[in-house]
């Protein structure tokens, strides 16, 4: 899969100012049943987008111009808790949204999100505040990856931390399997050799049924 | 001579295949169980870039998710279920991986069946795209979910980027009062350390209560650690283990059990290891618990109140309680078993057990399902489905006015035709009761099996020992 390089980002940000937004709530378990990974961005937020009988709400900030195309999301903490699925980034980049700036993220959810061309950034929660509140007021950010810098006028700019190799995947757009063969083949090979020689059951599962 | 190393450490470090200049380490995968919603992109990876499973026996697929219960065999209904159960045989098939058909007696929820089977091993590294894989660690793997994208990599490399956890040691002792059962516990300890409490960490579950458990509980327990934040649950291997696996279709035999329990004994933590937290939880005075809310740790003993509020000191807690209360339609102050319940659930990777199954029975028994209640029995498996109807479990159910469906996940994660219709209210033994989770606009209370069975006879949510004393 072609993941698409992240170097720098500039556009104004969705303001969710809310706590524990669950994989559950930024795609419903019932759209699972999609096996495509593009074209979900109908889908993110589904159930807060839209009523039972499938209107849009008109207060929640994706409904809401200028924010509807927005690329960036400002929001609470443990931002992306609960399930594994993966289908909770692409519905994010099926909209268009490259970055997501909260206090905390769902484990399995943040590491997802690198191997997708997302960039998590986290913030004290005082930071995501003024920001949440700038966005709320149609400020634009501008998110330099190599920098590690996040810029918006009226706050001093503000660093954020990632890993060096986390932020050169990004900046690449790396696959991190084809990354992986590459560089540990070898490796893989002689472990193999180690392991098998400590736990054999582990390996006669070829001559199985 | 080397440092006390936990049981985490001894997993870790026997899998450890390179360690990266980032910190991360390159894990060795063993086992991976693939499932029909996470496995479709990760084929469609390995297609994209021509690549293959680098040992394609080490994986097993089953499809769970989105499964119907209501029968077996012939068509399923939704197109897209349909669809997506049928690329998941086609991409088994390409790939040769081994794969148990819906129609087989092999079929179920992939944690249930990994353990099962035997498939589930101490000492292994365990990978399914699914987060409550956290459940084989009760067999003292290393067992954690992962997303699509890390399914595609297991398949192609055998092998995961990871960063090593912190540990927390979750002492329990004391002995359960009757019918308080692990479910209970893991409400009660994700009440006590929080949603997050376990962010970050490993948790091994240990002391004579654990010891004490069968490995259903402890799978109960190991799965819900995920509710707490945790990706890893664990308990260490014991004679409790061995006796469970012995004679299991893909564990060990004959003189390589041996070795292998030989090997797995070795898996114990270390005196004087540490811990980086250590949390202690005295069963003895636990009561059976159920969620209020619409976060796993918001959740009570079955004799309290729905709390206010407005005394939550936190306030992240207090607006998380407001909020919850609003879509769960209950009042501060209401004691918790006058809410009433419209549904019944029991089934799920939590719960859904040939323990679970008789441990509702039991309540069951002889007594009639209240009216304007459906209820559902969904067995976690098809072998437990069928041992159930080996012990007259399944007519216990159907006398009592409960329907007694085939295995899947059913309505736990709501990707089938079982699901809540808005407004609904569910006693229900899985494991999340996020909003919309069972269906938009339901409303889940989590609690034990014989919890779940007991509200369904009473109608509203009951201390479950009322019916059994």
């Amino acid at each position: 899969m072609t993941i698409q390089p992240f170097t720098s980002l500039t556009g104004i940000a969705a303001s969710l100012p809310e706590e524990n937004i669950d994989t559950d709530v930024i795609y419903p378990a019932r759209f699972l049943l999609i096996t495509a990974r593009d074209g979900l961005g109908n889908y993110a937020f589904h159930d807060r987008r839209f009523t039972a009988d499938g209107q849009e709400r008109p207060e929640f900030v994706l409904n809401r111009a200028p924010w509807r195309d927005a690329p960036i999301l400002v929001a609470g903490a443990n931002f992306g808790s609960g399930s594994s699925r993966e289908q909770a980034v692409w519905a994010l980049l099926g909209r268009g949204i490259r970055c997501v700036i909260a206090p905390s993220f769902g484990e399995i959810f943040h590491a997802n999100c690198y191997r997708n061309g997302v960039l998590p950034v986290t913030l004290p929660a005082a930071d995501v505040a003024r920001l949440a509140a700038l966005a709320e007021a149609g400020a634009e950010l501008t998110i330099d990856l190599p920098g590690q810098i996040i810029a918006v006028e009226g706050m001093a700019p503000l660093s954020f931390a990632i890993a060096p190799d986390r932020k050169q995947a990004l900046i690449n757009g790396w696959d991190e399997t084809a990354v992986l063969l590459n560089a540990h083949g070898k490796d893989i090979a002689v472990f193999e050799t180690r392991h098998r020689a400590v736990q054999p059951w582990l390996f006669e599962e070829e001559a199985r049924p | 001579m080397t440092a006390p190393q936990t049981l985490y450490d001894k997993l870790w470090h026997s899998h450890a295949v390179a360690e990266l200049p980032t910190g991360e380490t390159l894990l060795y995968i063993d086992r991976h169980l693939v499932h029909e919603v996470s496995s479709p992109q990760a084929f469609a990876s390995l297609r994209a870039a021509g690549r293959r499973l680098r040992r394609p026996r080490t994986h097993l697929a089953v499809a769970d998710h989105a499964v119907p219960t209501r029968q077996r065999g012939g068509d399923i209904a939704d197109p897209l279920a349909r669809a997506q159960v049928a690329e998941l045989e086609e991409n088994a098939a390409a790939f040769d991986v081994p794969y148990r058909a819906l129609t087989g007696d092999g079929q179920g929820i992939v944690h249930v069946i990994g353990p099962e089977s035997g498939f589930t091993l101490p000492g292994i590294t365990l990978v399914c795209g699914d987060s409550h894989t956290t459940t084989h660690g009760a067999f003292g793997a290393l067992a954690f979910g992962i997303g699509a994208s890390e399914c595609g990599t297991v398949m192609a490399a055998q092998c995961l980027k990871q960063r090593k956890a912190r540990t927390m040691r979750v002492e329990l002792v004391g002995t359960l009062p009757a019918h308080v059962t692990a479910k209970d516990v893991a409400l009660a300890f994700i009440a006590k350390v929080g949603a997050l409490g376990a962010q970050g960490h490993a948790v091994e579950y240990a002391g004579p209560a654990v010891e004490a458990m069968s490995m259903a509980a402890r799978m109960t327990l190991c799965n819900m650690t995920i509710e707490a934040g945790g990706r890893i649950g664990l308990v260490a291997p014991d004679d409790t283990t061995f006796a469970y696996l012995r004679g299991r279709p893909m564990a060990p035999r004959g003189s390589r059990w041996d070795q292998a329990v030989a090997y797995w004994r070795t898996l114990r933590t270390d005196v004087g290891a540490g811990y980086d937290k250590q949390v202690t939880l005295d069963l003895a005075g636990i009561a059976p618990h159920v969620s209020w809310g619409t976060s796993p740790d918001e959740a009570l003993p079955i004799t309290a109140t729905i709390p206010d509020p407005a005394a939550i000191a936190d306030d992240s807690a207090r607006r998380h309680a407001e909020k919850a209360l609003a879509y769960m339609d209950l009042k501060p102050g209401t004691p918790l078993e006058q809410v009433a319940i419209q549904r019944v659930f029991i089934g799920s990777c939590t719960n859904g057990r040939i323990e679970d199954l008789r441990a509702a029975a039991e309540v069951v028994r002889g007594r009639t399902v209240a009216a304007g209640v459906q209820a559902i029995v969904v067995p976690g498996s098809t072998q437990t489905r069928q041992q159930a109807e080996a012990e007259g479990l399944d007519s216990i159910f159907t006398a009592a006015g409960f329907e007694w469906r085939h295995a899947g996940c059913s309505m736990c994660v709501a990707m089938n035709d079982d699901r809540l219709a808005p407004g609904e209210r569910c006693a229900s033994t899985s494991n999340r009761n996020f909003e919309g989770r069972q269906g938009p606009g339901g409303r889940t209370h989590l609690m034990s099996p014989a919890m779940a069975a007991a509200a369904g006879i009473a109608g509203h949510l009951i201390d479950v020992r009322k019916l059994l004393s």
